[in-house]
């Protein structure tokens, strides 16, 4: 409340008792302190936790109890172990947030300039299948996409899949899943950040002879980056980690690092070689992100 | 060319985005439709014949409405906690100074950049860790539901908070309002649309969470670990009745909202 703070003092009504001034100054650590401690304690000491257990001894288990041997063999035996599903998840999500940014922004683009009255309208169609539960709407394209489903004869009478083809069970699937699922996160940022740029630079520039593709080449692209770069993390990030896509409407043949830690964990109960795994997929998403950012040049973005 | 080109241009850009508008909506069609199937068998996605059946008797799958009830009860907790916490740490961020700006503000981004499997998997190294691993439950998933809200809430009700005109407050503080009465009949009515705001997202992310849910839930389940697990047993069609629901209840909300915001402004 240091605006507040501000106002007494410019409105000069009696100032503030020392006392006052003393309270008002741990105000703020005050306010901070519960959701700091909630997130200290339930975000960063499990994340230690997570590196601590990923050096354990691999040879314990959870009955033995683990034993702290700083056994950096670990993230070799994991990494040379899973190397298959790890790259699989970067190819993946890779794929779905190039799609999406695809997708997305005709999409954003559509709704920052050409919707007119509808401009509300369509935002809440953006988000509205949100509403529905992220399982039930993958299971949903487990219909779509199903062998005699529509898509796939559709596909089969243009010849682009063969008479015994099908999409269900392949990456193309899972990757059609992912991009539909995380869409909405691309086009509200691109939209965001479409929305802020003032017509008349792109006016200004069909004065100056730019055509159309000129002028989104050099002036609407360029300043619709910060949007783009937020969009294609929040994306990439949770595409990288899912692994309900992979389940659902793929094959063991698709699976991804997120299936192998969620089975390391939660079905072969080796708790260091699963640590380790997600050690080195948080590690992965953020060098990932930190290149990227540094490449795209928005540093205000974190 | 020239005015046909930009005829076609504009319109095009706008056809594409209605196209992918249909793209995100394709599933809520099936979700929809899918509720009045008559599967023949239980491993059946395809749609193949209509009743009315599961309308009528949406809790017969044995555990549905009590994982849907579940999961509204870890809802409803975890959107309290996770608001009150955040519109404090929000407050704490726009209006004080105090040490160590820059640490909070990772701590604050950092559970949002971090991909869900990594999240839920490290709480349960901590739990295990902690030998409690046996006690796993509902107490364990409103925490770590807490956890992955928080963030969210505060990076919204700041946005609110830093478009406020600090005049307001000046003015009201001008007409001997003083701390309190400025905070609760100026400040406080101006942000809480932001507040507001918040809440629904918490409430929308605790409801919808599979992953970090599925790491610690023990033996509790919410309504995702109810579709996760029926899955690979044949999905009663029961399941796209909730999610149907779900839907209208929300876009309803959103739209009585809207046609509010409206009347109020005129």
């Amino acid at each position: 409340m240091s605006a507040l703070t501000e106002a007494e003092a410019t409105t000069g009504g009696g100032g503030p008792q020392p006392g006052r001034r003393r309270t008002r100054r741990w105000t703020g650590y005050l306010l901070l302190l519960p959701g700091a401690l909630w997130l200290l304690l339930f975000f960063a000491v499990p994340t230690m936790q997570l590196v601590a257990t990923s050096l354990y001894d691999p040879n314990g288990s959870l009955d033995t109890g683990y034993a702290m041997t700083w056994s950096w063999t670990n993230y070799l035996d994991a990494i040379s172990t899973y190397r298959e599903p790890f790259l699989r998840s970067f190819l993946y999500a890779g794929s779905a947030t190039v799609l999406a940014l695809l997708l997305g922004y005709p999409l954003a683009y559509a709704i920052a300039f050409k919707a007119g009255r509808w401009k509300n309208l369509m935002l809440v169609l953006v988000i509205a299948p949100f509403f529905t539960s992220f399982l039930v709407r993958t299971l949903a394209w487990k219909s779509i996409l199903s062998d005699n489903g529509f898509v796939v004869d559709a596909l089969q009478a243009v010849g682009l899949l063969g008479a015994d083809g099908r999409l269900l069970a392949t990456g193309v699937a899972v990757v059609t899943g992912l991009t539909y699922n995380f869409l909405p996160f691309m086009v509200l940022p691109l939209y965001a950040s479409l929305e802020k740029i003032d017509p008349r630079l792109v006016e200004a520039g069909s004065d100056l002879y730019a055509g159309a593709v000129t002028s989104f080449r050099t002036i609407t692209l360029p300043l619709s980056m910060p949007g783009v770069v937020a969009g294609t993390l929040l994306t990439f990030i949770p595409s990288a980690g899912d692994y309900i896509n992979t389940r659902l409407l793929g094959t063991p043949q698709q699976y991804t690092i997120g299936n192998v830690i969620d089975n390391t964990f939660l079905v072969q109960l080796d708790f260091p070689i699963a640590a380790a795994l997600s050690v080195s997929l948080m590690v992965a998403v953020v060098l990932l992100v930190l290149v990227y950012v540094r490449r795209a040049g928005t540093e205000k973005l974190v | 060319m020239g005015r046909l080109g930009r005829w076609v241009s504009e319109h095009v850009v706008l056809f594409v985005g209605v196209l992918v508008l249909l793209y995100l909506f394709l599933p809520i069609f099936f979700v929809v439709l899918m509720s009045f199937n008559d599967p023949t068998s239980r491993l059946a996605y395809e749609f193949q014949g209509f009743t009315w059946d599961n309308w009528l008797s949406p809790c017969a799958p044995f555990g549905l409405c009590d994982s849907v009830v579940r999961s509204l009860q870890i809802g409803l907790l975890a959107t309290l906690g996770a608001t009150a916490l955040g519109t404090l740490m929000a407050f704490a961020l726009v209006r004080h100074r105090f040490r160590g700006r820059s640490t909070t503000n990772l701590l604050i981004f950092l559970p949002m950049a971090t991909p869900e499997v990594v999240l839920g998997s490290s709480l349960l190294a901590l739990f295990t860790g902690a030998g409690l691993s046996g006690q796993l439950g509902f107490w364990s998933i409103l925490i770590a539901h807490i956890m992955f809200c928080l963030s969210f809430v505060v990076v919204t009700v700041k946005a609110r908070l830093s478009g406020l005109d600090a005049r307001y407050e000046q003015a009201a503080m001008d007409l001997y309002a003083n701390e309190w009465q400025t905070f609760w009949r100026v400040t406080f009515p101006l942000v809480f649309p932001g507040i507001l705001a918040a809440a629904l997202l918490a409430f929308s992310l605790s409801f919808d969470d599979f992953i970090v849910t599925n790491f610690n839930h023990g033996n509790t389940i919410t309504f995702p670990m109810f579709v996760w697990g029926s899955a690979q047993r044949g999905i009663p069609p029961q399941v796209n009745v909730v999610g149907t629901v779900m839907f209208l209840l929300a876009l309803l909300l959103v739209l009585s909202s809207g046609l509010l915001r409206r009347r109020r402004t005129r």
